[in-house]
């Protein structure tokens, strides 16, 4: 050895420098582990991350209006309310085109839906107005076209003139009419060429001939409709709408249009704090609409108290099942573990039988006279029923870590604190509490994560005070339909977690936190 | 030997009828006693005519309408039939995640003739939507807590004098707004004008907090049944025939106040965009499970009137109880005297608004 001395990189049996076969090796055996977890890696990406994130999209994504009524939106950009009380012709114009379209696809109400969660009464608005737009007295613009030269009644015509650009250029917004027409029944397996040109089309035509300045390079036929067009007799799109409903005459309803135009929003974020992004900007809700704030309040309120009853239970019985002999302490755990093999809604429904006012514990109470018959315990349908029923559900979660991390701490250190001429109390305080410290903040981590997200138990036991936020969440997803409400909820039910899971951290030290 | 050969054979045929291209048809509905009518009177007839088709229920109906739309969303419906309230399949059909149906091409007529589309008549709500029953949410008393002066009104759960303690009411505004302003003195055919004003909403809530203190508010079917079996409450809301097995299957001292009942509809929707063959085994179904005898035959096992008119006369005796189900239903001229049917139109507009008040009201 000492007779080989060597000057620069000490090298590996193969000749190449140490550093990078060992750096080599390592990278080898990283990569074996990356395959190793790779499935695990692409499970969980795939059926937790990736819809939890396409879900909590949801809150800001407004696609839906620019989407169904592309051309209304466009036009209504330019429109400022402060000018004209309603939006000029050529906005209804486009709403018809668009309208159109959207009750052929069945898109229409459920735009009407989502626009109802700002303005109550548009979605019937929608919803008639779908009804009755394939009806409107356009005809006349069809019958006029027709007389002028028949070629305009055949499709066939129509395909034809849509495919040269140069009068795709000189009619650009029935060349859109068109095409998305076309899209719509080449979708539905019909073949444009070959379906009746609806009077939308004939009204968009119009419109866009009294517009055109030059008929350099178009189609004859455009020419010579643009020569005769200006002698047409006309009739207001406007006022056919106004027709079906007054509503359409209604200020507000074009404004919310207008505000929730673009394809992002904060409205459903700001309906989730009890803001409301109206006509006039941002506004809080009224009073009697309010809800959320005090919602998330009880919702952090209650998942505390359960945490720390839980925490009073728990404490005590992880001590004692940690400090008997194991064979009683095994009988004693598969008490604890019992619960965890009964369903949620039998365990939930025998604490109604148990807590309501002709229950089992009222009942006994009264026979020992400790409560008058008339004035028996309203212990159900409260705040009251959900903690006690919600901290016996959730209590193994707190016994468990308790108990595994009790289970280490070795039983000399007490003794020794006592033989050192500790009290009871003070050997316990001082010397066996802090070392359970990391068991605490397992559990009660465990605890109040699990019960924020609670909603079942607290819909049957909870009533009316006793309800957290998710019970709206649910309500938001399975039965008003209004994801986007849900999505923005459930986001801040998750910062607000993981804002405390933070404060946490720095608080108690995430370090110091076991499960065993 | 015989017997041998015997056994193999019929194992081999019933290894044969298993799994010899028995195709599945799920049909999406509410589980519990109301599930089972269906599977009685339709299901198992069917499936015996039809050994080829396996019916399997999925309990999904109460979130239908959200499942539907993710399964639309995905691409890949798995339902082949879904039972929902007519609500909802307003809601579904309005969305396209329902399909248009023509009652008449599709549905069997009336034994005398008459087309499907009449036999339903007024029931038919939606274009894809295809009744089965008439239920009504209504109330019901413990006969030992009234007294000697039973309820006759609707207007009893408002008054806390003649009829002191607590009563259970659904937890959503829907009903409940209704029958608040019809016992603060509106007339039946002005409640939802009134609703639709602000000062008309203020009402129905000022009235709604005279008992507020002595409500349970219930969310699940089962829960007034369950209070009135136990005398946690003296009267309550809930659907017809969860009153019916109270009163009839366990004999609790419990009568229904029929007065105001408000009706709704339970039905068949079938899902948009079945491929080809799962849709003509499904239309296969409907035709069979919404003719008139079939109809009939469900009011053996639950108290919920049929959809169609030619059903009410074949309407028989319960299959277990043996008693007559004729005056046990909903639509029965007797219990029918003061009915309000609920504006499925006005509610998808005032649902959003209203339930956002009704909970912030719960919660002061």
């Amino acid at each position: 050895m000492s007779d080989t001395i060597q000057s620069g990189p000490v090298l590996a049996a193969d000749g190449t420098p140490l550093k990078r076969s060992l750096q080599r090796a390592l990278r080898r055996q990283k990569m074996r582990a990356l395959l190793l977890i790779a499935p695990l890696l692409a499970f969980i990406l795939i059926t937790f991350i990736l819809p939890i994130g396409d879900m909590l999209f949801r809150s800001v994504e407004n696609e839906i209006v620019s989407e169904t009524i592309p051309e209304t939106v466009d036009r209504l950009a330019d429109w400022n309310p402060d000018v004209s009380a309603l939006p000029d012709e050529n906005v209804f114009n486009a709403f018809y085109v668009d309208m159109f379209l959207a009750q052929e696809k069945k898109e229409h109400t459920r735009l009407g839906t989502r626009l109802n969660y700002e303005l109550t009464g548009v979605s019937s608005l929608f919803r008639k107005t779908g009804r009755r737009v394939t009806r409107f007295d356009t005809d006349i613009y069809a019958k006029q076209f027709i007389a002028l030269d028949p070629a305009w009644k055949d499709p066939q015509t129509w395909s034809a003139l849509f495919d040269v650009s140069s009068n795709r250029r000189a009619l650009p917004f029935t060349t859109r009419s068109w095409d998305r027409w076309g899209n719509y029944l080449r979708g539905e397996g019909k073949n444009p060429g070959e379906e009746d040109i609806e009077d939308f089309l004939f009204s968009a035509l119009h419109e866009d001939l009294t517009r055109l300045e030059s008929t350099d390079g178009v189609d004859p036929l455009i020419a010579a409709a643009t020569q005769a067009v200006g002698g047409f007799e006309t009739v207001s799109v406007r006022d056919q709408f106004l027709d079906i409903d007054k509503d359409w005459g209604r200020q507000d309803v074009w404004r919310i249009i207008q505000v929730y135009s673009p394809p992002f929003t904060t409205g459903y974020f700001l309906n989730s704090v009890d803001l409301q992004l109206g006509v006039d900007g941002i506004k809080t809700r009224s009073e009697d609409q309010r809800i959320y704030i005090v919602l998330f309040g009880r919702t952090m309120f209650m998942s505390l108290m359960i945490t720390f009853s839980c925490l009073l239970l728990g404490y005590p019985v992880a001590f004692l099942l940690s400090n008997l002999p194991l064979r009683t302490s095994n009988m004693l755990m598969i008490l604890v573990l019992l619960p965890f093999w009964t369903s949620l809604l039998v365990r939930t429904s025998a604490w109604k039988v148990l807590l309501q006012q002709q229950g089992v514990i009222n009942d006994v109470l009264v026979w020992l006279r400790i409560v008058d018959d008339a004035n028996r315990l309203i212990l159900i349908n409260n705040q009251t029923g959900t903690i006690i029923a919600m901290t016996h559900i959730l209590l193994p979660f707190m016994i468990l870590p308790l108990y595994s991390v009790m289970k280490t701490i070795p039983p000399s250190y007490v003794r020794a604190a006592k033989s050192l001429g500790a009290t009871d109390w003070t050997a316990f305080w001082r010397v066996y509490f802090p070392q359970s410290v990391p068991g605490i903040g397992a559990g009660a981590i465990l605890v109040f994560i699990l019960s924020i997200g609670y909603y079942i138990t607290p819909e049957l036991v909870g009533g009316t005070t006793g309800v957290f936020i998710s019970n709206r969440i649910a309500y938001h997803i399975s039965s008003s339909l209004n994801w986007g409400l849900a999505a923005a909820l459930g986001s801040i039910l998750l910062i607000l977690v993981l804002a405390l899971y933070w404060v946490y951290d720095k608080i108690v030290g995430i370090d110091n936190v076991k499960l065993g | 030997m015989k017997t041998k050969s015997f056994v193999i054979a019929a194992l081999g045929a019933a290894l044969a009828s298993t799994s010899a291209l028995a195709a599945d048809m799920t049909l999406v509905s509410w589980g519990g006693a109301y599930q089972a009518s269906q599977h009685k009177a339709y299901a198992e007839p069917y499936m015996k005519n039809n050994p080829d088709v396996n019916i399997i229920w999925d309990e999904s109906s109460n979130e239908a309408v959200a499942k539907l739309r993710a399964m639309n969303e995905a691409g890949n419906i798995t339902w082949d039939l879904v039972d929902v309230v007519a609500s909802d399949a307003i809601r579904l059909c309005d969305e396209g995640l329902a399909m248009e149906v023509d009652h008449d091409k599709l549905l069997a007529p009336a034994p005398d003739g008459t087309p499907a589309s009449e036999d339903f008549g007024d029931l038919l709500v939606s274009g894809c939507y295809i009744p089965q029953i008439v239920y009504s949410t209504t109330f019901g008393y413990r006969t030992d807590m009234v007294g000697d002066t039973p309820p006759t009104d609707v207007c009893a759960i408002f008054d806390l004098d003649k009829y002191p303690g607590k009563r259970s009411l659904e937890k959503r505004p829907i009903n409940n707004m209704e029958w608040a302003l019809l016992c603060d003195g509106v007339a039946k055919e002005d409640i939802y004008d009134v609703l639709e004003t602000e000062a008309g909403q203020d009402r129905a809530f000022a009235k709604l907090d005279s008992i507020k203190d002595q409500v349970i508010w219930w969310s699940a079917g089962a829960d007034t049944p369950q209070l009135l079996a136990d005398g946690e409450v003296v009267m309550g809301s809930t659907y017809n025939g969860r009153l019916f097995s109270v009163i009839e299957e366990q004999n609790q001292p419990v009568a229904m106040l029929w007065d105001a009942q408000v009706f709704d509809l339970d039905g068949w929707i079938i899902p948009a965009g079945l491929p080809e063959e799962r849709l003509n085994r499904v239309l296969d179904f409907v035709k069979f499970a919404t003719d008139t005898q079939r109809l009939a035959d469900q009011a053996k096992y639950i108290s919920y009137g049929p959809a169609r008119k030619s059903s009410a006369p074949l309407v028989s005796k319960h299959a277990e109880l043996g008693i007559e189900m004729g005056p046990h239903m909903p639509t029965d001229p007797a219990n029918a005297k003061n009915t309000f049917l609920y504006n499925y139109e006005w509610w998808a507009d005032y649902r959003d608004d209203l339930d956002a008040k009704f909970q912030a009201w719960l919660a002061k």
